[in-house]
């Protein structure tokens, strides 16, 4: 999207009311009508806040606005193209949301889970819809007896316990809210990495976390039985560990899974302590890889599930070398995952100092709405408040991209460190998007006098679509150093930091 | 419990395109929800509804109960024997309604009544009486276990089909269906309505009585399933069914003690009138619902009922509360010169058939009549389909053979409602907007939404109340 306004340029913007759909639609919407000739920059986009703000800031006039309208914003090279982008919105529309108009049609789609559940065999529910209405949606699967997976952030707390008191009633399994990933039955759902069958059972309270280590075991030659993924808040004290308990009774249950691992981010202590009791109750043995301070980080506990499965602990694979001298200055990192920005922050703590981040692990150096700070900087672009009416920054890199070149416009940036996370439902290309902003971005700080790391922790497997060597080869190609392992590619940012004190 | 191993039968997916696409490129069957956004303001309602612990059985208790009911005809009796009713007391179609802000048919109708019940010798000097409102009354014909299509005005000589509910003995009740044209449902109330009034309280009333006595409980349920099989949606078309109750009558009728030429004259009469067992329907209808009533949690609609000026609905989860919106008028056609300007608001109880799956919701059952409702044949199919996505179930007796023998969707879900922002579709008459002209059209029309937001509110409050207890 270009801020550039010349000014010939003509601007249309109109809201829609009533017009919905969903924001990664959305997003192809508006890369579809920005190619069309005469258009300079489009963004449709439903009126959320968030989505107000990128419209606002890129120089539009807003009207008055609901949040279920859709607004529509074109900057064009002059009035005259009005008509035939109005038209290629409207085609960009129709392409993306498959609606089928009621004249003439017996057959419409089902408006509901409930409705699609029986209309179809669908033995599970899958729940993307904005927060608010998650919680709707998936008690539809409930209710017909199925397991649902609600990838949806921002719902309320308590619908997410009233929910998992549905599901324990009735022995089923809600995977989430705020579900990033998982794999039942061989099938991924959400963000996830095509591993091979297995051994290893498990439960995630943490999307990146689970994806970090279903990879790192992939590439040891370990495979999986499922990945049952329980949402970022399961292990607070508020949840109880619900969604949890359900997943590793069910992995109990499975004579093919030989070990349970629950990997999450930092977990309420006393939650931890009654699910390492609960544990003992299993017949099958249970390994813990909890994210916190003086604990293994997710590499180290990969390798001791290796160890603990008698199996060798390969080299973590990495491509290319960033600089070996940086110029002095801070570590800032971006994060698509938020437990991988976790496993950084507790690393870098333990040794820079307190991180500022807007997912901090103590609440004193949490950053404000410029996201900037004097100090090591890590941001989860994937967090609640990121993406509230915006598809997933694994989807959509442009926030975490305009921060990478405001970044590394900054003469403080010394070193940044990313995730690139690969799989089914991820960005079909990230290198495509990724790569030219890194190289830029090392281009930008050398024509500044400046050496500027940056470490890439790519998280995918060989059996991705994306192919994790294509995508990891294309990162290191633009000067980036590109890890399998989040920790090593943290430590690497670390050591380089250390070195320039 | 389904394992971390059984074959994946498929997922269905609601929300973002990007997953149901991940899911199809793994080659899984993936059946996409066509996802919007609720209702405005119904969010943290529908989420309070939907975790409700009372919800998922107080429904499907209610849809049993609803589908169990077998609506036999056990007699026809006057009004003011089988509801108590005297004379001055006044039933009308709809929500409760106040004399001065009855629109024109309904007031058309109530005067015409009064004429008849004898308490004014011209209709015309009835409004007085109805606007002092001390020696007469006016109460909603569901108050009463009745309905009434159209003002649905009910007094004390009137004679009313009478339901039986052969297991719990529960009554409901409506008058007897007085043809087309210039008549009181309409708001007419010229002295040929009133002398057909009298005609049916003095003859057709007591023949029908002997015959109904004679021939024992008749099943309207089956009848209706016939009906549905035969080109009836039973709203606005009830030709097969009007023909199915004659059939069934007519041995006893030709035996009765009365007069052969009164005989025939009832024989002309009915068989003159496609729309005569509508009165049977509405009250077999209502039957059924009322089966749901009061069942704490259900978010079940169990009547739909409009006065003319408000558009009202009741819930099973919130006993006896009506939600109510101004009326809409009617899309549709209109008989000789009349336009949607002579068109009165929506009015009548007989949307008692939606509610319980008939009528506009078993409208691609009826596909002679989908043009004079103002549709196609493919809308008609389609208008079904959508209902079901705002019903809790199908009525398997109701079979519907052009959608493969579909059951009715049946059950109107106040959640399903506001989550979609689908309206309950309606087959409806158009009454003309002035006392005393009859009928002007025919059309479709829905509730105003806002009642099922206003349901919702109140179904949520009642979860939190019982949550908080």
């Amino acid at each position: 999207m270009t801020r550039s306004t010349a000014d010939t340029d003509f601007d249309h913007v109109e809201c829609r009311p009533g017009a919905y759909a969903d924001s990664v639609a959305l997003l192809q919407v508006s890369k579809d009508v920005a190619a069309v000739d005469g258009v300079r920059a489009a963004q449709v986009a439903m009126a959320t806040p968030l989505n107000l703000d990128v419209i606002a800031s890129m120089g539009f006039d807003l009207p008055e606005t609901s949040p279920n309208d859709m607004v529509v914003a074109l900057r064009l090279e002059s009035e005259s193209h009005l008509d035939s982008a109005l038209a290629a919105v409207d085609a960009a529309l129709v392409a993306v949301t498959r609606r089928t108009e009621s004249a003439g049609s017996v057959e419409e789609p089902p408006r509901t889970i409930a409705s699609a559940i029986k209309r179809s065999e669908a033995a599970m529910g899958l729940v993307s819809v904005p927060g608010a209405n998650a919680v709707v949606e998936a008690m539809d699967a409930l209710d017909a007896g199925h397991d649902v997976m609600v990838f949806s952030d921002n719902v309320p707390v308590a619908q997410e316990i009233a929910l998992k008191q549905v599901a324990a009633e009735r022995d089923l399994l809600v995977m989430g809210p705020d579900c990033g990933t998982a794999m039942v039955d061989g099938v991924g759902l959400g963000f996830a990495n095509t591993v091979q069958p297995g051994p290893v059972g498990l439960v995630a309270a943490s999307g990146t976390g689970c994806q970090q280590l279903m990879c790192l075991l992939d590439h040891a030659g370990v495979g999986m039985t499922a990945a049952l993924g329980v949402g970022g808040r399961d292990l607070s004290v508020d949840v109880g560990a619900m969604a949890t308990r359900q997943a590793m009774r069910r992995l109990d249950a499975d004579p093919a899974t030989e070990l349970i691992v629950v990997v999450s981010k930092p977990p309420a202590a006393q939650v931890a302590s009654e699910l390492r009791d609960f544990a003992k109750t299993l017949g099958t043995p249970v390994h813990f890889a909890l994210l916190g301070a003086g604990q293994p980080d997710l590499t180290a506990s990969a390798e001791e599930i290796l160890q603990t499965l008698g199996r060798p602990v390969p080299q973590w694979p990495t491509w290319g070398a960033s600089a070996a001298t940086v110029s002095p200055g801070r570590l800032r990192g971006l994060f698509a995952g938020g437990t991988l920005c976790d496993e950084a922050m507790i690393m870098a703590t333990d040794q820079l100092g307190p991180v500022h981040s807007n997912i901090p692990l103590d609440p004193q150096y949490a950053l404000d709405s410029t996201l900037t700070a004097d100090g090591t900087v890590m941001i989860d672009f994937g967090d609640d408040t990121m993406t509230a009416g915006r598809p997933h920054p694994m989807i959509d890199p442009t926030i975490r991209l305009e921060y990478l070149a405001r970044t590394a416009a900054d003469p403080a940036t010394s070193a940044v460190l990313m995730d690139v996370v690969l799989g089914h439902g991820a960005d079909a290309d990230p290198a495509a998007t990724t790569a030219p902003a890194i190289r830029a971005a090392i281009a930008a700080a050398r024509d500044d006098g400046r050496e500027l790391a940056v470490l890439v922790a790519c998280v995918g497997t060989a059996s991705d679509p994306q192919v994790l060597d294509d995508q990891a080869a294309a990162l290191a190609d633009a000067g980036a150093e590109v890890f399998l392992s989040n920790a090593r590619a943290a430590g690497r940012a670390i050591s380089l930091i250390g070195a320039t004190a | 419990m389904t394992t971390t191993h059984s074959p994946t039968t498929g997922v269905a997916s609601a929300g973002a395109s990007i997953f149901a696409d991940a899911l199809d490129a793994q080659a899984v069957p993936v059946t996409r929800v066509d996802w919007r956004p609720p209702m405005e303001g119904t969010e943290s309602d529908l989420a309070t509804v939907a975790t409700d612990p009372l919800r998922q059985e107080a429904n499907q208790r209610a849809l049993e109960a609803v589908l169990a009911v077998q609506a036999m005809v056990v007699d026809v009796a006057p009004a003011h024997e089988v509801l108590g009713l005297e004379r001055g007391q006044f039933l009308h179609a709809g929500p409760p309604l106040a004399w001065e802000n009855a629109s024109g048919p309904m007031r058309g109708a109530l005067m015409g009544a009064a004429a008849l019940e004898g308490l004014v010798d011209d209709p015309e000097d009835a409004a007085t009486l109805f606007a002092a409102g001390d020696q007469v009354s006016m109460e909603p014909c569901h108050h009463r276990q009745a309905v009434g299509p159209m003002a649905g005005v009910i007094s004390a000589s009137m004679w009313m089909w009478v339901l039986e509910d052969p297991v719990d003995g529960r009554r409901t009740y409506c008058s007897l269906n007085e043809g087309l044209g210039k008549v009181l449902r309409y708001g007419a109330y010229s002295p040929e309505v009133l002398t057909r009034l009298r005609w049916m309280s003095e003859t057709l009333g007591p023949l029908l009585a002997e015959a109904v006595r004679a021939t024992g409980p008749i099943d309207a349920t089956a009848i209706l399933g016939q009906m549905l099989q035969m080109g009836d949606e039973a709203h606005n078309r009830n030709r097969a069914g009007t023909l199915m109750l004659l059939r069934d009558i007519a041995p006893a009728l030709a035996r009765s003690s009365a007069d052969p030429a009164d005989v025939a004259e009832a024989f002309a009469f009915m068989g003159g009138n496609d729309h005569f067992f509508l009165n049977v329907a509405m009250p077999a209808c209502k039957l059924q619902m009322d089966a749901a009533r009061g069942i704490e949690g259900s978010t079940m609609v169990v009547a739909m009922a409009r006065n003319g000026t408000e558009f009202g609905i009741q819930v099973a989860g919130t006993d006896n509360e009506w939600f109510t919106g101004p009326a809409q008028v009617a899309d549709g056609l209109f008989l000789g010169d009349f336009g949607p300007e002579d068109a009165n608001p929506d009015i009548g109880d007989s949307a008692i058939t939606e509610t319980a799956g008939i009528g506009g919701f078993s409208m691609a059952t009826a596909p002679a009549i989908v043009r004079f409702v103002g549709g196609s044949v493919p809308d008609a199919l389609a208008t079904t389909r959508r209902m079901g996505e705002i019903t809790l179930g199908e009525n398997s007796r109701w079979a519907i053979p052009v959608l493969d023998f579909l059951g009715a969707p049946t059950g109107i879900d106040v959640s399903k409602v506001c989550r979609t922002g689908i309206l309950p579709q309606i087959n409806t008459g158009m009454a003309g907007r002035l006392a005393g002209v009859g009928q002007v059209g025919a059309g479709l029309v829905t509730p105003p939404g806002e009642i099922f937001p206003s349901a919702l509110a109140a179904l949520a409050a009642r979860t939190r109340a019982r949550a908080a207890s």
